[in-house]
């Protein structure tokens, strides 16, 4: 790392950041601040526009430069990320992406209260929306964290607690200041700026190798010093069993958590339609798809270029490996060209993360002030406005994700957004499905649906080989470890829908059929719909 | 903004490559698309409520049909595509040895299933479209007008 990479990333990330700060500025002018206009920007942006701001907030930097790395040190495994994160579109496409944007306002809770006696339900599910958003955020930082401080070669823990805070501080001021009209427009931009490097990467790599992908991977799997099996399944998650039922329920989790992500359902509010809800998912799939198809190729390319062995000596986990093979495409670390590359990578890196830490702050303090503030307030007391509150929240939340990711701040970054996936499709899916779909479901049922997804989800993790019991843990000295699996998912996401189902089915009450008739008609044809 | 909807949807079709230009003629929403719901003069009768309409809205063969063409595209593609899933996740932690059989050079099967999961996702994605463009849109969006007129002027 020599100081030029350092200066010119450090400009680079300075032009993002200002002028990040400029749309905000721009976006959050003469605007009143009103709901609508907070949390779902005026809804009026165009499906073109929020099929970029969907792919901008969803292609974190776990996907850009974890998956990648992933797959420079164990091949054919790392693979299996992409293929998740991507099929989980089809199930927020077929089942959720239109109906709820006919049947909700504002938050998740909206589409399920519709139905039920409002506050119990409200609570749970903004409950569980603030819980899956911070587990996601504090991913997030926690990542921004140990790259940055990596790209920058500050190597000891001050860089990156100071990493930590600025990147929480600015995406307070984004949300508070902006709204969703400004972080709209952050996702989009970072959303190009991000496909631009992929797309020049991918090219690069490809003109490399005459186009020749064949080639590509023979040269990859040499490289890795794995042979054959770098291109086979089974170099990380093969082995023992535990191992084999680990990954089967990190890749449930992945499919199913996409469409209980908090931020990506408050995404469909800011088209006007749920048609236009529909071509913004098409949108964003065809992004996502060649985006995710691209980080193969750097994957392989890191693997077949870099090699292995260099992508883990920067890296245990692979994370650095796109910005070396950046580096080494445009002519090695010494060049000018591979220094100019390297850190035009790393700006976009630090890009991504700051663009998707805002989307999760404001689906987050949305959920505060919307669901929960709503509900528990005191009748009598001084009434607030909602947006009001959401502002404080914002800067509450990111206050939150900072002390926790300076806690847990070695803690691996795919583990932890598997795990916020994991949360999600437990708590909030089960309960979203059941209430667009099943006539019968009530309150009980909506209340038992998400706490029973929760709590075994966050239960299970702390009794997990992750939180104690070996060497890698949270708290390697102690050991009260009783479940074998560092994903929850494939046990507590059927949990979630058992307990949806055996709430509903010993709850007294009848499900209200005019509610639910209200629903079908409303989520199916739009009548109603703000 | 409700009344802008159609018109929103024409300006936004000219700079979306995802989107075909509108079928003409609606080929098989014709029984359904004049008059779904039966409409009576403005405002609708002053003793109905609004979960009368939607009770009414939902019983109408209009709304049966468009809720029917909805389930019967998706119930079968959510089970299909999560059967492929699954399958390909159980098959890559089981069998390794057979997913690493090549086919075409060092591509294996395990390679083909990879970008297969891809091929079938953009494919879904494209059929749905197409099929909630075709055979939805247009009733649903009648189906919207009529309840919104039935439902204007009742505080719930």
């Amino acid at each position: 790392m020599t100081d030029d990479h350092q200066n010119l990333a450090l400009v680079l990330f300075s032009v993002f950041i200002l002028a990040t700060l400029g749309i905000t500025t721009w976006a959050g002018r003469n605007r009143q601040g009103s709901a609508e206009e907070f949390y779902a920007g005026g809804r009026l942006f165009s499906p073109m526009e929020n099929g970029f701001a969907i792919a901008g907030d969803y292609m974190s930097a776990a996907s850009f430069l974890g998956i990648s790395g992933l797959i420079a040190l164990y091949g054919y495994d790392g693979l299996l990320y992409s293929v998740g994160f991507l099929v989980a579109w089809l199930v927020v496409l077929l089942l959720v992406a239109e109906l709820v944007r006919n049947c909700g306002r504002f938050t998740l809770a909206d589409v399920v209260a519709a139905r039920m006696r409002e506050r119990p339900v409200r609570i749970a599910a903004g409950a569980s929306s603030v819980t899956v958003s911070v587990l996601y955020l504090v991913a997030q930082m926690v990542g921004a964290g140990s790259l940055v401080a990596l790209l920058l070669g500050g190597t000891g823990g001050l860089a990156q607690a100071w990493t930590v805070i600025g990147v929480g501080a600015l995406m307070v001021i984004y949300v508070s200041l902006g709204g969703m009209r400004a972080t709209t427009w952050i996702q989009i931009v970072k959303a190009v700026l991000l496909m631009c490097g992929a797309v020049a990467l991918t090219v690069l790599v490809l003109v490399r190798f005459h186009g020749d992908f064949d080639h590509l991977l023979r040269t990859a799997a040499e490289r890795s010093g794995h042979g054959g099996d770098f291109l086979a399944p089974g170099l990380r998650y093969g082995g023992d069993w535990t191992a084999r039922f680990d990954f089967i329920s990190l890749g449930l989790a992945l499919v199913l958590g996409t469409a209980g992500l908090p931020h990506i359902l408050s995404r469909f509010y800011t088209v006007p339609t749920a048609r236009a809800a529909r071509r913004s998912v098409v949108w964003s799939i065809g992004l996502i798809g060649g985006f995710y198809l691209m980080t193969i190729v750097l994957g392989f390319g890191a693997a077949a270029i870099v090699g292995s062995r260099e992508v883990r000596d920067s890296n245990a986990a692979g994370n650095t490996a796109v910005p070396l093979l950046a580096g080494d495409l445009g002519g090695g670390l010494d060049s000018t060209g591979g220094t100019v590359l390297f850190a035009v990578v790393a700006a976009i890196a630090f890009a991504t993360i700051l663009a998707v830490v805002a989307g999760i702050t404001l689906a987050s303090s949305a959920s505060v002030a919307h669901d929960l503030y709503v509900s528990l307030r005191r009748e009598g007391a001084k009434q607030r406005s909602e947006v009001a509150v959401a502002r404080v929240a914002a800067a509450g939340i990111g206050a939150v994700a900072i002390g926790l990711a300076l806690l847990v701040r070695d803690l691996n970054v795919a583990f932890l957004v598997g795990l916020a996936f994991a949360v999600a499709a437990s708590a909030n899916l089960p309960v979203l499905l059941y209430s667009l779909f099943w006539r019968r479901f009530n309150t009980r049922g909506a209340v038992w649906s998400v706490y029973g997804g929760l709590l075994p989800a966050l239960l299970l993790v702390a009794l997990s080989p992750v939180v104690s019991g070996s060497g890698s843990s949270m708290f390697p000295g102690l050991d009260f470890q009783l479940f074998p699996l560092e994903n929850p998912g494939l046990v507590s996401i059927p949990l979630g829908f058992l307990a949806g189902w055996l709430g509903t089915v010993t709850s007294p009450e009848q499900a209200d059929e005019d509610k639910h008739a209200e629903t079908e008609v409303r989520s199916l044809t739009g009548a109603g719909a703000v | 903004m409700d009344k802008h909807d159609g018109s929103e949807a024409g300006q936004i079709r000219l700079d979306d490559p995802w989107q075909d230009a509108p079928a003409v003629g609606w080929a098989g929403t014709d029984a359904t698309a004049d008059r779904p719901v039966p409409v009576p003069g403005p405002g609708g009768s002053p003793e109905r409520s609004a979960a009368s309409v939607y009770r009414e809205v939902q019983q109408s063969a209009a709304f049966q049909e468009v809720r029917g063409r909805y389930r019967r595209f998706v119930v079968p593609a959510v089970i299909g595509f999560l059967l492929w899933y699954v399958a390909y996740v159980v098959a890559a932690t089981t069998v390794p040895e057979l997913m690493a059989r090549p086919v075409i050079g060092v591509v294996n099967i395990a390679m083909f299933a990879g970008l297969g999961q891809f091929l079938t996702t953009f494919l879904l994605t494209w059929a749905y479209a197409r099929h909630a463009r075709l055979r939805r849109d247009r009733a649903a969006l009648e189906l919207r007008w009529d309840t919104q007129e039935l439902t204007r002027g009742i505080t719930k």
